[in-house]
């Protein structure tokens, strides 16, 4: 007799194994997770490589817009303060620009406003699968950060939100190729009306070449910073602090 | 009798073990948003063409709802499966498996060959009409093989790229070409389930011709 039962029985426990649940416990392994960031690391890097590092996601025309934008995560904030901002259209919302830059900011909504500004009509796709067109105004991320000088040690842009889901407070990451790409923008209307609750009133970050978890709302803060890792969990977002790809062009 | 290639035999089990793999990890995926729309857009029932099932968690991977860990193994193994499915593709090109014993002529096409070929199939009969054409393959398996090969399986890469927001910006026209972000996810899973219904058959035929030597054959090459 030749080798061939002993293969397989090899084959059978494999596929035995896939159905057993084992696959959590190499999911959950050291190399299941380095296996995963490298997968994702090259998944990142094939689509910079095929695309160039400013390709722009495609825009849309304003018969395209979708009647109703979907929320998803937080869609209300419960904070009396923010309630009354939301009531009266934000005029004591400040913006903070700050770590690794030579001149940390703290932005009005009328200083947001008076910046050159741009109007994009993209395609929002959220991680579970839906997706929605709308209408985003405002000025574009590279801008404000120009103003704010951002040191040469910084290699993330880090978005610091006004919400917490399930007790932590909501952030995000990108690094400074997309900070810095001409659609990353910090959206502060939507189909030309300020941004309603559930999307993020009232300034929202536009990363468009990804999923829409990071597309933070609810901004209150911007900062350069060189690494992730003492960060929240360390994975440069909410999300990701939850086993979500950090890289979310997937 | 028919001796598989090397490079057929690996692939083979390659792609058995990446097709299982994005399968089930696809049907968590599926259970974030159990709705599929055509076109660019979609975001509620009210504008989707279908609402599928709940699939269950002895179906999936892992085996309870986990959407990030799901896009890990579907993320990891697409990989697996997109670069095998490429090298294989040149290989049979390069060795000639697919001209001599995959491709069917537009002569072999003809529904009475076919239907011929399927009574044929229906009384057990499954040796015919392989030696005349001069392939290993009568003329159902190699429809079903080049489909599978030459459409599905590619199809999936296509549309699976297509949904990625992070492609869009280098491949716009493919998805133009596909009809829209959501009508390439439907198309995603539409084409899994036709994997999946490939697969049921081929275990069928398997079971039916002899599924020891069959396995044994696509294991080392040999009958025994």
């Amino acid at each position: 007799m030749s080798s061939a039962p002993i293969k397989r029985r090899t084959a059978l426990a494999g596929i035995a194994a896939l159905a057993t649940g084992a696959c959590t416990k190499i999911a959950d392994s050291e190399t299941g997770r380095s296996l995963a960031s490298m997968s994702e690391n090259w998944h990142l890097r094939a689509h910079r490589a095929l695309a160039g590092k400013q390709a722009l996601a495609p825009e849309y025309t304003k018969s395209d817009l979708s009647p109703s934008f979907r929320g998803n995560g937080t869609v209300t904030i419960g904070d009396p303060v923010y309630q009354t901002q939301l009531a009266n259209g934000f005029p004591g919302w400040r913006l903070e620009v700050r770590g690794l830059v030579d001149r940390p900011l703290s932005l009005s909504m009328d200083e947001l406003r008076a910046l050159p500004q741009r109007t994009q009509i993209t395609r929002h796709d959220c991680v579970e699968g839906w997706s929605a067109i709308g209408e985003w105004a405002g000025p574009q991320l590279s801008e404000v950060l120009d103003k704010a000088g951002v040191q040469e040690s910084a290699n993330f842009i880090l978005f610091r939100c006004a919400d917490t889901l399930y007790g932590s407070d909501y952030y995000e990451s990108v690094d400074m190729v997309d900070a810095y790409h001409p659609q990353t923008i910090i959206a502060h209307l939507m189909n030309g009306e300020p941004i309603p609750e559930k999307n993020g009133a009232p300034l929202r970050m536009r990363i468009e070449r990804q999923l829409g978890y990071k597309h933070a709302k609810y901004l209150t803060a911007i900062e350069a910073v060189a690494s992730l890792d003492d960060i929240e969990g360390g994975n440069g977002g909410f999300w990701e602090d939850r086993g979500y790809q950090w890289y979310a062009g997937i | 009798m028919i001796r598989h290639a090397l490079s057929t035999r690996l692939w083979h089990w390659i792609n058995a073990a990446s097709v299982i793999v994005l399968f089930m990890s696809g049907l968590t995926i599926s259970n974030a948003h159990r709705y599929l729309y055509w076109g660019d857009v979609g975001s509620s029932p009210a504008e989707a063409w279908a609402s599928v099932m709940r699939f269950p968690d002895w179906m999936t991977i892992p085996g309870r709802y986990d959407l990030a860990e799901a896009r890990d193994w579907h993320n990891i193994s697409a990989w697996v499966f997109a670069l095998a499915l490429l090298v294989f593709w040149i290989t049979i090109i390069a060795n000639r498996h697919f001209v001599r014993d995959l491709w069917a002529s537009a002569k072999e096409w003809h529904p009475r060959a076919i239907l011929g070929a399927a009574r044929k199939h229906l009384k057990g009969d499954f040796d015919h009409g392989k030696a005349d054409s001069g392939s290993r393959y009568g003329v159902l398996q190699r429809i079903a093989y080049g489909l599978v090969l030459g459409v599905m399986l590619p199809l999936m890469v296509f549309t699976g790229l297509a949904i990625s927001p992070g492609i869009e910006p280098a491949a716009p026209w493919l998805v133009d070409m596909l009809g829209g972000r959501q009508s390439a996810r439907s198309i995603h899973f539409i084409t899994a389930f036709a994997i999946l219904g490939f697969f049921a058959v081929h275990l069928v035929m398997v079971l039916l011709t002899r599924p020891l030597r069959q396995i044994a054959m696509m294991l080392h090459g040999r009958e025994r």
